[in-house]
C-alpha cells in the first residue's frame, strides 16, 4: 500500500469499459507451489473481473484458512479483503455484505475449510442465498499441514503418510443443492476457459454462487489415479455443455443454431448464460435432475463440469431486509439515532 | 396481633413452571410499584418449559433495598410438588396462602395459614373461556393477596392494562378474577398476620424495566445497524427486544430499514457476522451468555488482533459448561478479560443497573468504533431478565462517536498516503477505511495473521512486536474512554468495598448492616476494565479493600491482584455464588469475617485529599443512598 496504485488511466488501449487495465486487477505474487491449481483460478478471477469491467473497489474478497484461503492476496489488490478464520468465511461475509449491498463479493475457500470445519457455515450461507461467489478450491487434501486427507478425498485414495482413505467423500455440489443453493457449478482448474466463464456468470448471479473447482495439489495429491489430480481430471472431465456467458450490457448476437441444441438462462441482472448441448440433454434448472446427474457421475467416476443448477430469480439474502438505498455504512447519526423527543415515549412504554 | 409490619417484607409465590403465573406475579409487582413503594421481583425459574417448580419472589422495601432477601414473610403455594418446601420456607410469624385443592397437611403452627378455594372462586368466572381458565385462575391469588395486604385495586388494573396493552377483554377477564379473589377474601378471611402495604411516593418518576430490554433500546439509541444472535438463556430477550423496538424507534417514512437483525446458526456465526458487519462500518453487536461466549472466543481473538469494532453483550449465567442455565452469576469476568489464545486483553463494561444497561447500550457502540476493538458488556441474568425499578432512560448526552474513519475526500487530502495499522496520532488507534470507499487507495487486506502497518502479511519479528506493543498501548488509551467507577464514600470508613454489576443494592444494604456492627465502609462500583485512575486512587486510600462478587474464585479480586500486585495484600475477596441474586447477608458476613474491625484503618491523607464534591457524597448516610437508585 506504500506504492500508489494507478488511478483509472487515460490510455484507451488495453483498458476495459471502466478504463482500467488488466494490471489494475492483479494481486501480490503468489506464494503457493508452482503449478498449484489455485494460481490458475486466481488468474481467471483477474481475467473475469477485468473482462466484466468490475470496479475493483466495488468487489470484496473473503477467505477462511488454508492454501486456498491465501489466494485472495494474489488477485484484486484494489479490493477490500478479509482473510478470516478456518471455516468461518461465510459468517464474516454475511455480515460484511450488509455494509453496502451494491458491492459484489468473491470468497475463496477450500475443501478443508468448507467441507469439514466450515460445513455448517457453508450450508447456512447457501441456505440464506447471500449475494457472493463462493469458490471451493477442491484438492482433496490439506496442504498447509502437509498432506492429510480432506473430507472430499475419494474412498481408497492412498497418501504417503496416511495410508488409505476409508471414508466416502462429501460432494460439495450435492451439499449445496441439498441446502437450496441457487447457483451451483463444478469446474476444473485445468480448464481455465470454463472456469473464467463460470466465474463471470457467478458474479452476475444474485445470490450465493457455489463453484466447486477441482484444483490439483501438485505437492501432496497429484498422483495419476487420484481424483483431484491434473491427469485424472483431464482424462475424466465430461463437460455438461459448452458454457458461455454474455454480460448484460453486451449486445447478444444470436447465432443460428439448431433447435434443441442450445439453452439460454437469463440471470437477474439481464446477463445471459448460453449452454450449448454436448451429447446428452442436461437442464440445469431442475434440482432433481442435478442431484441425479451428480449421483451418476459419482458411480461412473466422471468429473462432470459446467453449470449444474441455477435458479436466477430467487431473492438474495439482503433483498429480504428492505434496506434503505444509501449504503448502510454511509448513514449518519440523523438516520441512526432516534430523536430526543422519542425518549419520553420510550420511558412511557416501560411500566 | 403484633405490631404491623408496613412496606418491609418479602412475598414468594411457588407455582408450576409454564402455568402462566408470570403475568399474575408481574401484576403484583407492578401494582406495588404503582403504589409508590420500592419493590423488586425476582424470578427463580428452572431450565424447563413446563412442569417443574418455579418461584417468584417479591421484596417490598420502604428503605429502597431492591437486592434479594433470603427471608420470606409471605408465601403463596400453588404447586402441590413444592408445598412442603414452601410451607417450611415461611418465616415464623409469616403468612402462608395455599390453593385448597392441594390436599397436604399443614404442619406449621407458628405461621398464619390461609386456604384459598381457587377452583371454587373460578367457577363464578363464567365468562372465562375454557382454554384460559388455568391461566386466569392465577389471578385469584393476586386478588386474595391484594385484599389481605392492601394492594390497591386501581393499581392492579393499571398493571393489567399495561400488560395486555390496554386490550379491554383480557384486562377485564383477569381483573374480574382478581376482584372475585379479593371479594372472597374480604368475606371469608380474618387477617391474623401483621404485614401490610401503605402507599408511598418513593417510586415517583421511576420506571420499571428489565436490563435486556434496556440494553436493546440503548443499543438502538446508539444507532445499532446490525445484530446477529443465537438463542440462549438468559440473553435471548435482548435480541428479541431489538426486534420489538427497532421497527418502532427507527421507523422511516419510506418504510425501509436502516438495520438488520439476523438469527445465526450458532454463536460462532453470530459473532462472525457481527465482526463482518463491524468491519464493513456498521454499528454491530451480538448478545449471548457463557456457553455462547465460549464459542465466540475465536472471533473475539480475531477482532482484537485485526482491530474490528464490535459489541458483545454477555448476560452471565452460571458456568462452567452448561452449568445452571437459569441462574445468575458474575463468573465470566476473567474469561472475558483475556478471551482468546495468545496475549490479549479486553475492554469490558460493567453495567450496575437497568438504566446503565441502556446507557452502556449506546456507549459500547461508540467505544467499539473509537477503540476499534470488541467491547464486552457483562450483564447477568438477574439484571437482564428481572424487572427492576429504575431511573428513566436518559437520552445520550453526546453525539455519536464514529471513531477514525477515512472516506474518499479524506484519502484525497492525504493523497492516498495512509496505513491501516499506522499509529498516526500516538494513541495506539489507527485509521480505517470501509468497503464501498471508491478511492483507489482505500482498500486494505484484513487478516488474523501477522501484518505490518500497511496491513501486509508479515512474519517479521520486529513488526510483530511493534504491533503487539501498539495494541497494549491502545488498552491504555481505553482507560480514558471507559466509564469511571461510581464512588460512595463515607467519612471515617475503615474499609473500601469494590463491587460491580447487579450486586449494588445488596452491597448498599450490607454496608448499613456492617455499619451497625461497627464497620464503616466506602463503596466503589467499578464500571469498566481496564481499571481507570479512579480505581487506583480508591485502592491507595484504604488499608483494607473488600472485593464483592458473585462467583467462586473472586475473579475481580484476581484481576486487581494482577493489575496492582504491590498492594495486593490489602485485598480481601468476598466471592459467593449459589446461583441466586446477591443478598446482603453473605456480603455482610463475608466482609465482617475478612476484615479487621475496630481500628480505623483509613489512611490519614484521604480525608485531606477528598475533593469538595466527594465530601458532599460522604455526608449522605448509606441508608439514604440505598433508598434511591
Amino acid at each position: 500500500m506504500t506504492t500508489p496504485l494507478p488511478m483509472a488511466g487515460a490510455a484507451p488501449a488495453n483498458v476495459n469499459a471502466v478504463g482500467l487495465a488488466r494490471k489494475d486487477y492483479v494481486g501480490n505474487p503468489s506464494t503457493l507451489c508452482a503449478g498449484c491449481g489455485h494460481n490458475s483460478i486466481s488468474n481467471q478471477i483477474i481475467a473475469a473481473c477485468y473482462e466484466l469491467s468490475i470496479v475493483p473497489e466495488k468487489m470484496l474478497k473473503f477467505s477462511g484458512i488454508g492454501c486456498s484461503s491465501k489466494s485472495p492476496t494474489y488477485f484484486l489488490n484494489r479490493s477490500f479483503g478479509f482473510n478470516g478464520l478456518h471455516g468461518r468465511m461465510p459468517s464474516v461475509a454475511t455480515g460484511a455484505l450488509f455494509a453496502d449491498v451494491n458491492i459484489e463479493a468473491v470468497g475463496v475457500s477450500g475443501d478443508g475449510d468448507s467441507a469439514s470445519i466450515g460445513m455448517g457455515q457453508f450450508k447456512h450461507i447457501v441456505r440464506r442465498n447471500v449475494n457472493m461467489v463462493y469458490i471451493v478450491e477442491n484438492n482433496g487434501v490439506y496442504g498447509l499441514t502437509k498432506g492429510q486427507f480432506s473430507a472430499t478425498a475419494e474412498m481408497g485414495l492412498e497418501l504417503k503418510k496416511h495410508g488409505i482413505n476409508q471414508y466416502m467423500p462429501i460432494d460439495i455440489c450435492m451439499e449445496a443443492i441439498a441446502s437450496n443453493a441457487t447457483f451451483v457449478a463444478r469446474s476444473f482448474a485445468g480448464d481455465p476457459k470454463q472456469v473464467k466463464e463460470l466465474i463471470k456468470a457467478a458474479i452476475s448471479h444474485r445470490g450465493t454462487a457455489v463453484l466447486d473447482i477441482i484444483s490439483p495439489c501438485v505437492t501432496f495429491n497429484n498422483q495419476e489415479n487420484a481424483h483431484h489430480s491434473y491427469t485424472w481430471g483431464k482424462d475424466h472431465e465430461a463437460p455438461l455443455h459448452e458454457f458461455s456467458f454474455v454480460p448484460a450490457r453486451d449486445e447478444i448476437i444470436v447465432e443460428d443454431y439448431e433447435p434443441g441444441t442450445q439453452q439460454e438462462v437469463e440471470l437477474h441482472d439481464g446477463s445471459i448464460i448460453i449452454l450449448k448441448k454436448l451429447g446428452k440433454d442436461y437442464n440445469p434448472t431442475h434440482r432433481w435432475e442435478a442431484l441425479k446427474m451428480l449421483e451418476e457421475a459419482q458411480r461412473e467416476n466422471l468429473l462432470m463440469t459446467g453449470l449444474i443448477y441455477v435458479e436466477p430469480q430467487k431473492p438474495s439474502f439482503t433483498d429480504g431486509y428492505n434496506l434503505v438505498d444509501t449504503p448502510l455504512n454511509r448513514l449518519s447519526e440523523a438516520d441512526l439515532r432516534p430523536g430526543p423527543e422519542t425518549m419520553a415515549k420510550v420511558n412511557d412504554l416501560m411500566f | 396481633m403484633n405490631q404491623k409490619v408496613v412496606n418491609d417484607f418479602s412475598i414468594t409465590v411457588g407455582t408450576v413452571n409454564g402455568s402462566g403465573s408470570s403475568t399474575a406475579n408481574n401484576t403484583i409487582l407492578r401494582a406495588i410499584f404503582k403504589m409508590g413503594i420500592p419493590v423488586s421481583g425476582k424470578n427463580l425459574f428452572p431450565s424447563n418449559i413446563q412442569g417443574l417448580p418455579t418461584w417468584y419472589t417479591i421484596r417490598v422495601s420502604k428503605d429502597g433495598y431492591i437486592g434479594r432477601r433470603e427471608v420470606q414473610e409471605i408465601v403463596i403455594a400453588m404447586n402441590a410438588n413444592s408445598f412442603t418446601r414452601d410451607q417450611e420456607s415461611v418465616a415464623p410469624g409469616g403468612a402462608f396462602f395455599y390453593a385448597d385443592d392441594i390436599k397436604q397437611p399443614v404442619t406449621r403452627n407458628d405461621i398464619n395459614v390461609y386456604a384459598m378455594p381457587i377452583k371454587q372462586i373460578m367457577r363464578s368466572q363464567t365468562e372465562v373461556p375454557n382454554n384460559l381458565r388455568d391461566l386466569v385462575s392465577n389471578m385469584v391469588y393476586v386478588g386474595v393477596l391484594a385484599q389481605m395486604i392492601g394492594i390497591e385495586l386501581d393499581k392492579i388494573h393499571a398493571a393489567l392494562s399495561f400488560h395486555f396493552k390496554n386490550k379491554e377483554k383480557p384486562v377485564s377477564l383477569n381483573f374480574n378474577a382478581i376482584k372475585a379473589g379479593a371479594d372472597w377474601a374480604k368475606e371469608n378471611l380474618t387477617k391474623t398476620d401483621t404485614f401490610a402495604l401503605e402507599p408511598m411516593t418513593k417510586t415517583d418518576g421511576m420506571i420499571m424495566a428489565d436490563g435486556n430490554t434496556a440494553a436493546a433500546i440503548g443499543s438502538i439509541y446508539g444507532g445499532v445497524q446490525f445484530a446477529a444472535w443465537y438463542p440462549i438463556t438468559p440473553a435471548t430477550s435482548l435480541a428479541e427486544s431489538l426486534n420489538d423496538y427497532l421497527p418502532v424507534l427507527r421507523k422511516r417514512p419510506d418504510g425501509k430499514h436502516t438495520y438488520a437483525v439476523v438469527q445465526a446458526e450458532d454463536e460462532l456465526a453470530a459473532l462472525g457476522m457481527a465482526v463482518g458487519a463491524g468491519w464493513g462500518g456498521l454499528r454491530a453487536m451480538t448478545s449471548t451468555s457463557g456457553p455462547g461466549l465460549s464459542l465466540m472466543t475465536e472471533f473475539a481473538g480475531l477482532a482484537y488482533y485485526a482491530e474490528v469494532p464490535v459489541v458483545i453483550w454477555d448476560i452471565q449465567r452460571i458456568g462452567p459448561s452448561t452449568g445452571l442455565p437459569t441462574r445468575t452469576s458474575q463468573g465470566d469476568l476473567t474469561f472475558t478479560a483475556f478471551i482468546g489464545h495468545g496475549d490479549s486483553h479486553s475492554v469490558i463494561l460493567l453495567p450496575g443497573n437497568v438504566s446503565e444497561c441502556f446507557e452502556f447500550g449506546w456507549k459500547a457502540l461508540d467505544l467499539a468504533e473509537r477503540l476499534q476493538t470488541p467491547i464486552f458488556v457483562l450483564s447477568d441474568l438477574d439484571m437482564g431478565m428481572n424487572q427492576w425499578m429504575s431511573k428513566p432512560f436518559q437520552y445520550p448526552e453526546k453525539p455519536m462517536d464514529r471513531g477514525k474513519v477515512l472516506w474518499e475526500k479524506d484519502l484525497e487530502e492525504l493523497k492516498g498516503n495512509w496505513g491501516r495499522y499506522l499509529d498516526k496520532d500516538g494513541d495506539g488507534i489507527p485509521y480505517r477505511t470501509l468497503p464501498g470507499n471508491q478511492h483507489p487507495m482505500s482498500a486494505y487486506f484484513t487478516r488474523g495473521t501477522g501484518h505490518d502497518e500497511h496491513a501486509r502479511y508479515s512474519e517479521d519479528s520486529d513488526v510483530w512486536m511493534k504491533m503487539m506493543a501498539r495494541l497494549a498501548m491502545k488498552q491504555e488509551t481505553a482507560k480514558e474512554y471507559v466509564p469511571a467507577p461510581i464512588l460512595d464514600e463515607t467519612r471515617g470508613a475503615q474499609v473500601g468495598i469494590i463491587a460491580y454489576g447487579s450486586t449494588e443494592s445488596a452491597v448498599q444494604e450490607a454496608r448499613v448492616q456492617m455499619a451497625a456492627a461497627g464497620l464503616k465502609s466506602s463503596l466503589m462500583r467499578v464500571r469498566a476494565y481496564p481499571f481507570t485512575k479512579e480505581v487506583e486512587k480508591f485502592i491507595e486510600k484504604y488499608e483494607q479493600i473488600v472485593i464483592v462478587e458473585m462467583n467462586r474464585d473472586g475473579q475481580m479480586y484476581q484481576m486487581l491482584c494482577m493489575d496492582f500486585p504491590e498492594v495486593a495484600s490489602k485485598f480481601r475477596s468476598v466471592a459467593y455464588q449459589d446461583g441466586l441474586p446477591a443478598s446482603a447477608r453473605w456480603i455482610r458476613e463475608g466482609a465482617l469475617s475478612k476484615v479487621k474491625v475496630g481500628k480505623t484503618a483509613t489512611a490519614k491523607k484521604i480525608v485531606k485529599k477528598k475533593p469538595a464534591t466527594k465530601k458532599k457524597a460522604a455526608k449522605k448516610t448509606s441508608a439514604k443512598k440505598g433508598a434511591k437508585k
